[in-house]
């Protein structure tokens, strides 16, 4: 266990980038995923295709295959992704979009269809509709399924281990060759590091739910 | 009540004479799959003008009704409003929904803003008018419809009653050209139904445009001028009120109204 507090150091380094990760992989996968989602539901049927298109695509490929596919077959079609922290963000963000697109959308589904109705009929456009009576209303049944979204991000950063960007993993994999005797310590700590971003995930989710119920 | 009735009749106390057309419909069709819910209607609406759609339940008046804003599409034929086709969705659509106010069976108040931002809603997003003056207007338009005093109430602590009569206020916010009621009663406890029914029928005497889908036939008695009754899709009879209650054309009319006026 000792191995643990002996190299808090290389195990903070690993955890910070993890963390990186995690925050910018996880706001732009909440843009991309909200846009994804109300071209989802929007009136246009391109936009629907794309968006429906993407999100079958993405979210029926092994994460591992989408990072396979930035590093080594874009170069290929001219498009150069050098590996580190960027390529892993593109990467877990373009994937993690697909699921936060169908928890928004299934936030949208829940909200009754008069809301829609009365807001198109005071003359609100789709964008309006969506943003200012829509989402707002959708918020409340999105957080559970959205924060699973987010844990499993925070966890699926680790495929990023594999490409070159050293983070909590990475670092994990490191300390277990230096220390080959305490291999299961090392990996105790990499998972109580994990846990101290998905339990204070959990937590947040649960006060971020309270706060924006209302009567209905 | 022996009043002589023409095919525009005015009722009792009402003085004020239809204007030029304000929404036609021509040869409107329109199926839900194999149903043909809309079939080959005409229908005229004149400024000034409330006409009360009638008829058994799926009738088609309810999309007759929700086809005037584009809330329903049409397969065939046109609708104007005031001289203008009804525009494909687009911004051009939206315009277009501001200037026709739509009451709905279920209310449709927006459940997380307070009846104040319900009203203010159109009028600051669609309309860009100041928050100050929105809010001073859907004052005076929640005290017309007396429920001023619940302004900071979200609309699931108010009454059914009251929760239309607040959705009767935002639509009048957005100062429409004519208002669309689809069983605006239909959702309410008995004893509310009045309290929304004076609220149409004083807009009806201050001269406002109304289509009005309702089982409420004492409110067509006291407010429509013209009375269209529908079945399976069709316009069947049109009349005056006093006419169509007392002496309907057609045995379609007569069946119905001998069902629901027997008790």
């Amino acid at each position: 266990m000792n191995v643990i507090f002996d190299n808090i150091p290389a195990y903070l380094t690993g955890f910070l980038m993890t963390l990186k990760l995690s925050l910018v992989s996880g706001i732009l996968a909440l843009i991309c995923g909200l846009f994804l989602a109300a071209f989802r539901v929007s009136p246009l049927t391109p936009l629907r295709a794309l968006a429906t298109t993407y999100v079958e695509l993405l979210r029926n490929t092994p994460l591992t295959i989408v990072f396979f596919f930035l590093v080594f077959v874009a170069p290929q079609f001219g498009i150069l992704a050098p590996l580190g922290f960027w390529t892993a963000v593109i990467a877990l963000s373009a994937y993690t979009a697909a699921f936060v697109c169908e928890a928004v959308r299934s936030g949208i589904n829940s909200v009754q269809f008069g809301q829609a109705e009365a807001a198109r009929a005071i003359g609100l456009t789709f964008g309006q509709s969506l943003s200012l009576v829509i989402l707002p209303q959708a918020v409340r049944t999105v957080i559970p399924p959205l924060i699973n979204v987010f844990i499993a991000l925070a966890k699926n950063t680790s495929v990023a281990a594999g490409f070159a960007t050293v983070e909590l993993m990475a670092s994990g994999r490191r300390l277990a060759t230096a220390n080959p005797a305490d291999t299961v310590w090392v990996l105790v700590g990499v998972a109580l590091f994990y846990l101290a971003i998905t339990i204070p995930a959990g937590i947040l989710a649960g006060v971020v739910e309270r706060k924006v119920a209302f009567a209905r | 009540m022996a009043q002589p009735t023409s095919s525009v009749a005015t009722p009792p106390g009402r003085e004020d004479v239809p204007g030029e057309p304000l929404v036609v419909l021509s040869k409107v069709n329109k199926h839900f799959g194999a149903l043909h819910v809309l079939r080959d209607i005409d229908l005229t609406v004149h400024r000034g003008e409330v006409v009360v759609v009638i008829g058994p339940s799926g009738s088609g008046k309810s999309t007759l009704c929700r086809a005037i804003n584009r809330l329903e599409t049409i397969d065939s034929g046109t609708i104007t409003i005031d001289g203008a086709p009804l525009p494909a969705e687009g911004k051009a659509l939206a315009r277009l929904r501001a200037d026709v106010g739509m009451v709905f069976q279920s209310f449709n108040l927006f459940a997380h803003k307070t009846v104040l931002q319900n009203v203010t809603l159109g009028p600051i997003k669609a309309k860009g008018m100041k928050k100050a003056d929105a809010e001073a207007a859907a004052m005076r338009l929640l005290e017309r419809v007396g429920v001023a005093d619940q302004s900071g109430k979200l609309p699931a602590q108010l009454s059914g009653g009251q929760q239309q009569r607040v959705a009767i206020a935002r639509a009048l916010a957005m100062q429409p050209k004519v208002m669309l009621f689809d069983e605006p009663t239909s959702a309410l406890d008995p004893e509310m139904i009045n309290e929304v029914l004076d609220v149409m029928v004083s807009l009806a005497r201050e001269g406002m445009t109304m289509v009005v889908v309702t089982h409420e036939m004492g409110f067509a008695r006291k407010a429509a001028h013209r009375v269209v009754f529908m079945d399976g899709g069709q316009i069947v009879e049109e009349a005056g009120p006093e006419e169509f209650f007392t002496a309907p054309r057609s045995d379609r009319a007569k069946d119905f109204l001998s069902k629901i006026l027997t008790h």
